[in-house]
């Protein structure tokens, strides 16, 4: 792998750029593989890296069905954030925002992680203390977390109204300084430069048709680009998660939605973190480029169609316009959907399952690009051993059976 | 400077002279302008600059193709960023300022970056900025990017408003095919609904012109308009359909004189898209210099406001739509020559003007101005070079609305393809160049089969031979000109594997300025083909996204702001409520009395005491009042509550739980059952909406529709608790006419009689523990109720009971709140009912998760009270039971309520703590936001545990 750096960035520079190689190969399947992973979005290419990196497992491939990062990878809006509220959260999200920090140097791609702090907000006493609560789970798991009252707010963050009159004011927020946003298609592609660098075949525009076993064990996939044999198949495909598990006749307790978001045109700096808002239901950053990234609810529907309908994004706006009425001479540039795959607890699957060889990572719900790193650390680490890791542990498939949830749903508690 | 304005001509009103500065330098325009004629007319070349290298930024189009020309506008004390100058209409005293440049857009300051460009090509970023860390960089890259500057004291009102229409046939753009198609399905007896951006009807027919049906496209458009009209249809200008959404909705931004914006969602039989076609741009050497320009916007500019783009113009184009510039420049006085790529056509055959044949331009000559155009070995001074690299056709809403496409190699364009039940498209957007052609196309898609307006000479040919970008040109030539996409990047992104059309645009960001690549996108994707060698529809397109053109927020979010933003619920007795100085705070979403009185500390103690001692008196209205109705409604609710409830007697109330199919409470509440076949469930206030949904739900999915229904009376009723062990006597003494048999209800019994001829309903339910009736009436009898109840208050020692001091009474009786004293993870039996989930051997909503091994194991987070000494004060809440964990601290639970209590003068607290109930007596340590506490754990009753005063 030819190292990026500014050194590099001149020398190409004065020849024209003519000497920079593919990213990643763009190879054919082959015939066989240690491993395959059907899903090239950043939870796949990471599953992939780690793999090879950390478990040296090197003869695997990436199958993709469109191109590398289409999927909700390139789709939702960067926020990086672990106060979970659940110690088996804490411990997953956390452990991704630790690999988050260094994860530019080391896969040499800037994926322009800005730690640059979330803010949820709180809107009432009612919510003060739950976001208080949260805190303190939060230090009792190591994950940094504070307060601030409404002044720090807005010191923090200017553009935030912190009047006491309107329909929503803001009586404080908890912060998490090392949380932040990066640039999603960034990761993607630095993840899917390394591990291809790693031996990783990366192969896109090749859709997975169905799933062989014997003996209920897995023995490969079917491809529209032909069969590969493997005994170890892995999905990572979120939004169609209960697809592919129907290969294997396996059937999951997910709910697919539709989840949209929007940017705006760009402006100068305006807002300087991330901004979440449980009351208000807004979640706002800013690009890099300034857009500001909008992000909102589901649709309540199922769906597999990427798109959503009109009156979320209505009520996004409206809630974007009451948080910071400021922005209210901005136009929105585009919007989009994407599918989200929900467990009735809210919580991931990262699993084995009855069939031999095949494994599962999805369910991630609106908040799976925090967790790529985290996610496909323990991934690799369970396809590799055949056994989860403590990470891992809490989100078998088991979970559904035995009741041991993790709620992360239910845990926002709702007002009397 | 080389635009100048014809002393006539135009549709400006030369009457009425506007003032405007650009760039903080004094102009003037007319009435009728947009700021980019008016600008064009003063001789401003350079009205920005380009997003990365600063490159300077002329007008490209007239329309909202424009890639470059975005401005800040200041006027009336506001400002608005990044506006299109080609659309925004020119207002008297507008301060117009370019952006991404400083101090102005010719003098900017980094217009130097461009001389290091070479080191910034597509995606460096992406390379390098990693050490230490992107935080180093990030603030001063950011500080670059953005484009306008966003007025922080300003806070636009939401004022616009949401327009809801129907219509038979809605038709976008006015131009000919969709004129034809109204007219058509109008004269049919159709409702149409007709929507066009411009403020005139028309399209390109306005610069363009043209004979209809033997006279002037004018009369022949008012036809039509008047048409529409006759038949029940509107018309909207400055309208533009920006988005199609599931079931055919469209959404569109109306712009209005006077008044706000607003957004229209129109609900059509069937949508015709006739919104034209795009000049495209022909891709050269420094091709993005102030002077290039599309030749239709330069007509466009000649046309409407009599604005003439420079004085020697070079025309170069692939195809005959540029021919009419090229003669109307030349005859209003330009010095015209024409280069053309092909060796003949029908419009170079009649052209009068010197044609350069077989030649386009190689590159286009001067540094921050155009001063000449090269074409191979041909040098051609030039002060203005007009360019048609061929059209592309309009699709975007039939892409929204998943419509499919082709490519079609002849008119070297992708066309729709295939059908759609409620969508057509007609006209250029179509593929029918040429004004008879797209006269017919829209003629037919409006319904009618017989012959077409007959239009006159001179529209008919096309014929354009592909320029596509070369991409062994020498230079830079650019694609993207507001995101400084050259060739070259596109080139780059291939090198380096980003060949998917998608990876192409996010790599190069090719397409994602603010003018969406409606100009550069089809240029990019035939670069990418020609590259890697690929036919351009294997390269395929993009995905089309809602907006057509940014729309600004307010529109979008319309009047929702403020209290209209989420409006709070409110009583029917707010105003008695005011009257006796209530605060007044929102639960649940409904806004409530938290207390009586100024000081509302002292109030709620006050009111606690009371009710305790005496009666308090309380606005429940809230309480949910939904009617199950129908021989299987006593089954479904059997279904809906934990608890069984058809074994309830008429006449009788149960307290239930509802849990959610992971066994985990939801609500809880009271089921009253009024005849064997109706009952009331008398939920949780701010869980109306959510339990009146479950039951909706199983009443469909496991139920006869048939044999019960579901009706939610909570708005329509009133509820009113006097609570206390003087209650009785105060219905007693104030309700005279109340039958006995009411009075002496027993605890959990319920009956309907009648006062003043409203009907009144009767409980005894308690949520204090103290002796309770809660009277029902209709809203319009609650404020007569209220007054002669609270008329009885004084005497008895009684008072208003606010919210606070209610949340006070029932945590003493350890009543929880679900989702406050319950969370994600509360079964039944950790709030210690366990008796259904032995007894039932019956199918209920959540059951099967109850028997769960994580359901039956140690270790469950019960509810619990805790004990603090009674000179402390009371645990916040939230605060965290914690044991000590292998050198750390582990949440063992936390605190869910906490009060100071009147009655027994000492802090009572309710907690979810893990075993709690095996801890009763152990003292555990908590922390919250650092501070450390200590507390016994107890059991959740603090007052009152056997229950002795239910019936005090």
């Amino acid at each position: 792998m030819a190292k990026y750096s500014v050194v590099s960035l001149i020398r190409e520079g004065l020849r024209g750029h003519a000497g920079w190689r593919r990213a990643w190969r763009n190879p054919d399947p082959r015939p066989a593989y240690d491993a395959v992973i059907i899903g090239g979005g950043g939870h796949g290419l990471a599953t992939a890296y780690y793999l090879a990196k950390a478990h040296g497992l090197t003869d695997i491939a990436v199958i993709e069905k469109g191109w590398i990062g289409g999927g909700n990878a390139g789709r939702n809006t960067s926020i990086i954030r672990s106060n979970y509220l659940f110690d088996e959260s804490a411990a997953i999200y956390n452990h991704a925002l630790t690999l988050w920090k260094g994860l530019g140097r080391e896969l040499n791609f800037n994926i322009m992680m800005s730690h640059r702090g979330v803010l949820n907000l709180a809107h009432d006493e009612h919510e003060g203390r739950q976001l208080k609560r949260r805190i303190e789970a939060n230090r009792l798991n190591g994950v940094e977390a504070e307060w601030l009252d409404a002044r720090e707010v807005k010191s923090f963050c200017p553009v935030i109204n912190i009047a006491r009159d309107i329909r929503y004011p803001v009586l404080g927020a908890t912060l998490q300084r090392s949380g932040g946003v990066n640039r999603h298609d960034a990761v993607i592609w630095g993840y899917a430069r390394a591990a291809d660098a790693l031996g990783v075949d990366i192969v896109q525009q090749c859709e997975v048709t169905g799933i062989r076993t014997e003996n209920g064990q897995v023995t490969g996939v079917d491809t529209t680009r032909g069969a590969i044999r493997t005994p170890k198949v892995a999905s990572v495909t979120s939004g169609h998660t209960s697809i592919i598990a129907g290969m294997v006749g396996l059937k999951l307790p997910i709910q697919s939605h539709p989840l949209q978001a929007l940017v705006s045109e760009p402006i100068k700096p305006l807002v300087p973190c991330v901004i979440m808002s449980n009351a208000v239901h807004v979640y706002c950053s800013q690009s890099d480029k300034g857009e500001l990234v909008i992000g909102a609810g589901i649709d309540a529907y199922n769906s597999y169609t990427q798109r959503g309908s009109l009156n979320i994004i209505e009520h996004q706006m409206a809630s974007l316009c009451e948080l910071l009425p400021v922005v209210g001479r901005l136009r929105m540039m585009r919007q989009w959907g994407g599918i989200v795959d929900v467990c009735p607890d809210a919580s991931p699957i990262i699993s084995k399952t009855p069939v031999k060889g095949f494994y599962i990572n999805g369910g991630w719900g609106t908040g799976g690009w925090k967790a790529t790193p985290g996610s496909g650390h323990v991934f690799a680490d369970l396809i590799a051993r055949d056994e989860p890791n403590a990470i891992a542990a809490p989100f078998a498939l088991e979970r559904f059976h035995t009741g041991a949830l993790v709620a992360e749903h239910g845990a926002a508690a709702v007002a009397h | 400077m080389s635009g100048y304005r014809l002393s006539d001509g135009g549709l400006t009103d030369r009457g009425t002279t506007l003032r405007f500065s650009f760039d903080g330098t004094a102009m003037s325009g007319h009435s009728g302008d947009t700021i980019a004629s008016a600008l064009l007319a003063n001789g401003v070349r350079i009205v920005g600059r380009s997003f990365k290298y600063h490159r300077p930024r002329g007008l490209w189009g007239a329309w909202v193709e424009d890639p470059n020309g975005i401005v800040d506008v200041a006027w009336n004390g506001r400002t608005t960023p990044n506006l299109r100058a080609t659309t925004e209409p020119l207002i008297n005293g507008q301060e117009v300022r370019s952006v991404n440049a400083a101090p102005t857009a010719a003098g900017d300051r980094w217009r130097k970056l461009d001389l290091v460009s070479r080191f910034l090509p597509a995606g460096f970023y992406y390379k390098t900025f990693m050490w230490p860390r992107w935080e180093r960089y990030e603030p001063r890259i950011r500080a670059l990017a953005g484009l306008g500057r966003l007025d922080p004291g300003h806070e636009p009102a939401a004022d616009c408003a949401q327009v809801n229409a129907r219509c038979d046939l809605l038709v976008v753009g006015a131009g000919p095919a969709g004129l034809a198609a109204a007219r058509a399905a109008a004269a049919r007896g159709e409702t149409v609904l007709l929507v066009d951006d411009q403020d005139a009807p028309g399209g390109a027919l306005r610069w363009r012109g043209g004979t209809i049906a033997g006279s002037d496209w004018r009369d022949w458009a008012e036809d039509a308009v008047s048409t529409i009209k006759a038949a029940g249809g509107r018309v909207l200008f400055r309208t533009t359909a920006y988005g199609v959404y599931d079931h055919g909705l469209v959404c569109a931004w109306r712009r209005r004189e006077a008044g706000p914006d607003q957004l229209w969602r129109i609900r059509p039989g069937r949508t015709l898209l006739a919104a034209g076609a795009i000049e495209r741009p022909l891709t050269f050497a420094d091709n993005d210099r102030p002077g290039v320009m599309s030749a239709d916007a330069a007509l466009r500019y000649l046309r409407l406001y009599a604005v003439v783009a420079g004085r020697r113009i070079a025309v170069a184009t692939n195809n005959d739509a540029a021919y009419p510039v090229a003669a109307a420049l030349a005859q209003a006085g330009a010095d015209v020559s024409v280069l053309d790529s092909r060796d003949d056509s029908l419009a170079m055959a009649e052209c009068a003007l010197a044609v350069e044949r077989n030649t386009l331009p190689s590159a286009a000559l001067g540094q921050e101005d155009l001063t000449g155009v090269l074409a191979g070995d041909l040098r051609l001074e030039a002060d203005t070079l007009l360019v048609s690299g061929g059209w592309t056709p309009t699709i975007h809403l039939w892409r929204h609305a998943g419509g499919g496409l082709r490519y079609d190699e002849r008119l070297a364009a992708f066309l729709p393809e295939g059908g759609m039940p409620a969508m057509r498209v007609a006209g250029a957007a179509n593929g029918a160049f040429g004004l008879a052609a797209a006269l017919a196309d829209g003629h037919a898609a409006g319904g009618d089969d017989g012959p077409a307006p007959p239009v006159g000479e001179g529209h008919a040919s096309y014929a354009i031979r592909p320029a596509w970008p070369d991409p062994a040109g020498s230079g830079r030539a650019w694609i993207d000109q507001q995101s400084d996409v050259t060739v070259k990047d596109v080139a780059l992104a291939a090198r380096e594997g980003f060949r998917s059309v998608e990876h192409l645009k996010r790599y190069t960001t090719l397409g994602m300025a603010t003018d969406q690549g409606k100009t550069s996108n089809m240029a990019g994707l035939a670069a990418m083909a020609s590259i890697t060698g690929r036919a351009i529809p294997e390269v395929g397109t993009t995905t089309f996204r809602p907006p057509y053109v940014p729309v600004p927020l307010p529109v979008i979010a319309g009047r929702r702001r403020g209290q209209l933003f989420n409006p709070p619920k409110r009583l029917e007795l707010e105003g008695r409520h005011r009257e006796a100085v209530a605060g007044l705070r929102e639960y649940g979403g409904w806004l409530r009395p938290s207390w009586y009185g100024a000081d509302g500390a002292a109030a709620i103690d006050a009111e606690a005491r009371a009710a305790r001692r005496a009666v308090g008196l309380l606005d429940a209205s809230p309480l949910g009042k939904i009617e199950v109705i129908g021989p299987d409604a006593a089954a479904l609710l059997d279904f809906e509550c934990y608890n069984r409830v058809s074994t309830l007697k008429v006449g009788r109330a149960r307290y239930v739980l509802m849990l959610t199919e992971a066994g985990i409470v939801y609500d809880d509440g009271v089921v009253m059952r009024l005849a064997e076949d109706r009952f009331i469930v008398s939920c949780s206030s701010a869980h109306v909406a959510g339990v009146r949904m479950r039951l909706e739900e199983w009443r469909q999915d496991r139920f006869d529709p048939a044999r019960v229904f579901i009706h939610d009376a909570t708005a329509h009723w009133a509820t009113i608790a006097a609570t206390g062990p003087k209650s009785r006597d105060l219905l007693e003494a104030t309700l005279p006419a109340l039958p006995r048999q009411a009075l002496d209800l027993a605890h959990m019994a319920v009956t309907e009689t009648a006062l003043d001829d409203a009907p009144l309903r009767i409980a005894r339910v308690s949520f204090t523990g103290e002796r309770s009736y809660e009277l029902s009436v209709p809203q319009s009898a609650a404020a007569a109720l209220w007054d002669r109840l609270t008329a009885g208050l004084a005497t008895l020692g009684g008072c208003r009971l606010g919210l606070e001091a209610l949340l006070i009474l029932r945590a003493e009786k350890g009543y929880p709140i679900i989702g406050k004293d319950t969370d994600g993870l509360t079964m039944p039996h950790d709030l210690g009912m366990t008796g259904p989930m032995k007894k039932r051997e019956d199918e209920f909503a959540g059951r099967r998760a109850l028997f769960t091994p994580q359901a039956r194991g140690a270790d469950r987070r019960q509810l619990v009270g805790l004990a603090v000494d009674e000179s402390a004060e009371p645990l916040p809440t939230g605060a965290h039971g914690y044991a000590p964990s292998g050198g750390r601290r582990r949440s063992i639970g936390y605190v869910t309520s906490s009060y100071l209590s009147p009655e027994l003068g000492r802090p009572i607290a309710l907690a979810l703590i893990e075993n709690g109930r095996e801890r009763l007596g152990e003292r555990i340590p908590l922390v919250h936001l650092d501070a450390t506490f200590e507390a016994m754990v107890t059991s959740p009753v603090a007052y009152d545990p056997a229950g002795m005063r239910l019936d005090a």
